[in-house]
């Protein structure tokens, strides 16, 4: 099988090189053929992973030998188990039907060439990640990723907002990686090994270790280390307060909104979380923390989505808040109800935002909502999928996002870590937020009167206008095959994967032994008692709570935005500071700019020009120069040329010596 | 002994070649002392070759030694020898030098002979530097060095050039005249013996040895450089030609390094260990500090001299904390930031000779009309910023671990430079090369021709190979890191 994880992770990056080396010599054609036949075998190729790891059949071992040092060997090796082999064919296939969409949509870019081969790169940086075996080549994928996303941000690096926003998602990305590296660090230098399964096998035996600081300071090490290691998940994953590059991410083109800043690269940190569960549960502390930033994320991110009036801001914003969702899953411990929301969400993000550009293709590269409306005439098929995605993201019963947040929402109910009921008044009120700004997104564009034919208003956020020829201009119209049929490929498993997998998925052990979870959090066991199959869990869920709440959501949507605009913009305009507040994005874009872009900037002008100028340059090094030049002006006064100054010197001298000498009796 | 003395050949072919090139005279014979020049530094690389692999992997000690008798009555001996960590430095020194001539091809024309004798010469001593066993060889050659830098800024430099070659030469004169009297110190404690193998076994009590390592310091610490006494560097980088800011930052910044690894640690353990703490301290400032300087420069050499102190802050760091991680990372981020800074300085030559600025203001968006130079620069920006995958990666990672296991602290400062290393070099690049076309002189840009390839390809393959694959150098350097912490292990009061 060997063979066949090598393709699976090689394939996109041959494809990779030979679009983006010799994307001259290949053509448009030729360039996105061999991209979409690399990652087509890879997706085939981790299909036939996939059914072999149920066959039961799992692999840990090494590639090569990366390098040695002081007796440790770090090693390049894969990982296939359960986890792993779920992940590459959510990657493989969700990087697929991108790699199909993107023929349509980038029909006119002259990067053409250029986009295929990152996002192949980044199917192959993606794989590594998931593939890996150890914490060194976990940190590879992890900023291979990151790299592919800045470049991908960037593509169109004319923009002004487009480079800004590639350098700001690096940053902050970086912020994480810093404590991830830290993490990374502690793991080898406690354990000795950078290997999952030695570091797992022997977390059990250092849970009352503590890492000793300089000052006396000891913390438990488990502690230490996961956190360390999930601020680094809180940078890749948008979690607040490193969430701030995720929406300005959208300044890329459409395709890599859904590939990467929604299914997958986004979905890393989660991953990570998941994949080092047997050293996460020995840390209660580690799970409270990510449960409370992981509710954070999920009540107030969702809070934005609501004042967007950009179509990928909205989706952008509903991301962050259903990474929240997956990572107070996590928090909880219901580790494989978390992946089992990033599958179905995935999916049905992918979805969203694969029709949201479909929607911006045919209102000619114009995304401002507010010239949207009435769209379900002109664009029957994208209408339809949306339609599907928006009730998959809402939970709405039987659609596959109901079974995954259902879980999820229930396993934080019954969660006994410190700060579960903060989390799950969080994600109750979320379900409220989520259909509210689903479905007031849906409305704008959908129904009601077309507003398309007015004048493009100023729009706010128009990113992607420049790229369209005419702006506004001429009748919405249905968006070409090449990109419609993703569409319904996608809108398949947004349906029903759900219903599919969370028999086997959550109840059934699928994730056997890759997932660890301590009897005493189990959540999810004690959900399988109440569980008694698909559809009984749809039919059930119009008897709870949260379903009622989405549907009150999705009622407040229709009343507020379609049956009387009025009343919402009245409760806008008494509602300003509020409304202010979400509009700025609690200030945070701000503050960061100001405080930490600002202020670095501010303390390296000021270590620069008095530190290096001024202090050293100034009065060290020149001014021990000005002395040496000061001392020989001093010492010239006595070579006056005049003999009787030699003369005086001399009998000053002799009689300073003397009466040394005298005394000195 | 050998018929073929592969040390001896490193050091004096270059010379060799240096005076067959000066023999062509004047500027009328410059194509004619081009490939001389050409032909010179690339025998210089083939015959550094054997020395790779005829390596012995698992042997310490020093290997290809030849010992011969130099000045008999002070008892100072041709006496040279390599381990693993002078051979990766010989091996990137003579890979340089090849860059350095095929990159100063065209860009000069006045005194072509003499420009590209400089760069030779300065070649062959410093695998002197790297291959001396004698400390009165090792100070000559080491002194020597300054010699054909001062001529390469002050003759071919920039507008400001003298005042930048004499802060040059006066701030590493300065700080190795304290070495010459540890060298004389040491010379009579050992009872007349310049051999630094002799010197390693030799009992010296601590307070001698604090003084001796205070000497070397003065020495090591300005040529590194180290905060506060690197504001030569900037200056220096700034004046000097392309070609003398490649080798001054890829190769003649390691000399410093090199010296505290071959001189301090092995003579004085006890001082070096107990004088760690502020050598460790000022290299967090160097990361820290000059990662915050490194930021707000507005001249694109610069900001690439302060990101240099500042990855050389991890040289010393690794050097200092005395973990073989630690050291076998300072060892490889000396020859990474040696390939990495080397092409930095090379991206910015190429722009400096078609706009002739170094200011960032000056330009942006150069992306739309020098794409596959923006490719290569994005891969060197990347690899200056520490991204796995590059060489940059390998050293920072092995030191960043290897501060871990000393101390939380050290690791939690070190690892800032994930944030500034990335600040400072992304934010210049956004500036530069992104954006739309800035004004008229950017979009009369041409795109890098063959010979650029060529010079930016060499260095991309060899960046992109040590990042992907570098066991190849950790296993020359674990037998040798390893015997030498094992000797600074053991106390010689």
């Amino acid at each position: 099988m060997m063979t066949v994880y090598l393709v699976a992770a090689l394939a996109p990056l041959a494809g990779a090189l030979i679009a983006g080396l010799f994307g001259h010599l290949t053509g448009r054609t030729g360039a996105h053929r061999i991209t979409i036949a690399g990652v087509a075998l890879s997706t085939v190729a981790s299909a036939a992973v996939f059914l072999d790891v149920m066959d039961g059949n799992l692999f840990n071992g090494t590639v090569y030998t990366w390098a040695t040092s002081a007796g440790i060997t770090f090693e390049i090796g894969f990982l296939i188990d359960q986890l792993s082999a779920t992940m590459m064919l959510v990657v493989s296939f969700a990087s697929l039907m991108v790699h199909i969409y993107t023929i349509g949509y980038m029909i006119d870019d002259p990067g053409y060439q250029r986009f295929f081969s990152y996002i192949s790169a980044f199917t192959f940086a993606m794989l590594m990640l998931v593939m890996s075996n150890n914490f060194l080549q976990l940190f590879f994928g992890w900023e291979a990723v990151g790299l592919m996303s800045y470049l991908l941000i960037g593509f169109w690096y004319t923009r002004p907002t487009a480079i800004y926003a590639n350098l700001k998602a690096f940053l902050v990305n970086r912020v994480g990686d810093f404590g991830f590296i830290l993490g990374i660090a502690l793991v080898l230098a406690y354990f000795g090994t950078l290997d999952y399964a030695s570091v797992f096998a022997a977390a059990p035996g250092k849970s009352g270790d503590l890492v000793g600081t300089a000052f006396g300071v000891h913390w438990p090490l488990l502690t230490a280390i996961c956190i360390c290691l999930f601020v680094g998940a809180m940078g890749k994953s948008a979690q607040f307060p490193l969430h701030v590059w995720l929406p300005d991410s959208m300044e890329g083109p459409t395709p890599i909104s859904a590939l990467i800043h929604a299914a997958t690269m986004v979905t890393a940190g989660i991953f990570m979380v998941a994949r080092m569960s047997p050293l996460f549960e020995l840390s209660e502390t580690a799970l409270s923390t990510i449960l409370i930033i992981g509710a954070i994320t999920a009540l107030f991110m969702g809070l934005l989505a609501i004042v967007q009036t950009d179509i990928k801001r909205v989706i952008a914003y509903s991301t962050l808040s259903q990474l929240g969702y997956m990572t107070v899953a996590l928090g909880a411990s219901a580790y494989s109800a978390a992946i089992f929301h990033l599958m179905t969400h995935a999916f049905f993000k992918a979805l969203l935002f694969l029709a949201a550009g479909s929607v911006i293709i045919g209102m000619h590269h114009d995304q401002d909502m507010r010239n949207m409306g009435g769209l379900r005439r002109r664009m029957p098929i994208t209408w339809a999928v949306f339609l599907i995605g928006s009730l998959a993201l809402i939970g709405f019963p039987f659609f596959s996002g109901f079974y995954s947040k259902e879980s999820i929402i229930e396993a934080v109910h019954l969660s006994r870590i410190p700060g579960a009921g903060l989390a799950y008044v969080a994600v109750t009120l979320g379900v409220l937020i989520t259909a509210l700004y689903t479905f007031r997104m849906y409305f704008l564009v959908f129904e009601g009167e077309p507003r398309y034919s007015k004048p493009a208003r100023n729009a706010n956020h128009s990113a992607e206008e420049a790229h369209g020829e005419h702006v506004g201009a001429g009748e919405p119209h249905e968006s070409p095959a090449v990109v419609w049929w993703p569409l319904v490929a996608l809108a398949v498993p947004s349906v029903v994967i759900g219903a599919i997998a969370v028999a086997p998925m959550l109840f059934g052990g699928f994730f056997g032994d890759s997932v660890r979870v301590l009897a005493e959090h189990d959540v999810v066991a004690q959900l399988a008692e109440r569980f008694h199959g698909w559809l009984a869990m749809g039919l059930h869920g119009f008897l709870t709570l949260p379903v009622w709440i989405a549907i009150t959501g999705v009622v407040m949507a229709w009343f507020f935005y379609l049956r009387r605009p009025d009343i919402a913009a009245r409760i806008r305009d008494r509602l300003q500071p509020l409304h202010t507040l979400l509009d700025q994005k609690y200030f945070m874009d701000r503050f960061n700019d100001w405080f930490f872009a600002g202020g670095a900037r501010f303390v390296g002008r000021g270590l620069w020009r008095i530190g290096d100028t001024t202090v050293i340059d100034g009065v060290i090094v020149n001014g021990s120069a000005r002395l040496v030049g000061w001392f020989a002006s001093v010492v010239r006064k006595f070579q006056s040329g005049f003999v009787y100054h030699y003369a005086f010197t001399m009998i000053i001298g002799l009689f300073v010596l003397m009466t040394w000498w005298f005394l000195r009796i | 002994m050998f018929g073929f003395s592969p040390l001896s050949t490193v050091i004096w072919l270059p010379m060799l070649a240096a005076v067959a090139v000066l023999l062509t005279g004047s500027d009328k014979n410059a194509a004619l002392a081009r490939w001389i020049a050409l032909a010179g530094s690339v025998a210089g690389f083939l015959v550094a070759l054997p020395l790779w692999t005829g390596f012995d992997r698992f042997m310490a000690g020093m290997q290809f030694v030849e010992l011969a008798p130099w000045v008999e009555t002070l008892n100072i001996n041709y006496y040279l020898g390599i381990d693993g960590i002078s051979l990766l430095l010989i091996l990137l020194n003579c890979f340089t030098t090849v860059l350095v001539v095929i990159a100063g091809w065209q860009v000069i024309q006045v005194r072509v002979s003499q420009y590209m004798a400089a760069f030779l010469l300065l070649s062959g001593m410093m695998n002197g530097v790297f291959s001396a066993l004698d400390a009165a060889l090792f100070y000559v050659f080491f002194e020597a060095t300054l010699i054909p830098m001062f001529v390469i800024i002050g003759i071919w430099g920039g507008s400001n050039r003298v005042y930048a070659a004499i802060k040059f030469f006066l701030y590493t004169l300065a700080g190795s005249l304290l070495t010459l009297v540890a060298i004389i110190y040491l010379y009579n404690a050992s009872g007349g013996s310049f051999s630094l193998l002799d010197w390693y076994a030799l009992p010296i009590p601590f307070a001698a040895q604090a003084l001796v390592f205070v000497a070397f310091f003065a020495a090591f610490a300005v040529k590194v450089p180290m905060w506060p006494v690197h504001t030569w560097l900037p200056d220096a980088h700034v004046e000097a030609p392309t070609g003398g800011s490649v080798v001054l930052a890829a190769i003649m910044l390691k000399l410093g390094a090199y010296g505290f690894i071959r001189l301090s640690l092995p003579i004085v353990p006890d001082a070096s260990q107990y004088l760690a703490p502020v050598v460790i301290g000022l290299s967090l400032a160097a990361v820290v500090y000059i990662g915050l300087v490194a930021l707000v420069q507005t001249d694109m050499k610069k900001l690439i001299a302060y990101s240099s102190i500042s990855h050389m802050g991890f040289v010393t760091l690794g050097i200092f904390i005395f973990d073989a991680h630690g050291l076998q990372g300072a060892v490889i981020q000396m020859v990474s930031h040696g390939f990495v800074s080397g092409a930095l300085f090379l991206c910015v030559g190429v722009l400096y000779d078609r706009m002739h600025s170094r200011s960032i203001s000056d330009y942006g968006g150069v992306a739309n009309r020098m794409p596959v130079f923006a490719a290569f620069f994005m891969l060197f920006a990347m690899a200056n910023a520490g991204l796995p995958g590059t060489s940059g990666f390998v050293g920072e990672f092995l030191v960043i671990i290897g501060a871990m296991n000393v101390n939380f602290w050290y690791a939690l400062a070190a690892a800032t430079t994930l944030i500034f290393g990335a600040a400072y070099t992304l934010w210049m690049y956004k500036r530069v090369v992104f954006g739309a076309v800035a004004n008229d002189r950017v979009a009369a840009l041409k795109d890098i021709g063959k010979r650029e390839i060529l010079v930016l390809g060499l260095v991309a393959i060899a960046v992109l190979l040590i990042g992907v694959y570098p066991l190849p150098l950790t296993e020359v350097l674990n037998v040798s890191v390893g015997s030498l912490l094992e000797h600074v292990a053991v106390s010689k009061l």
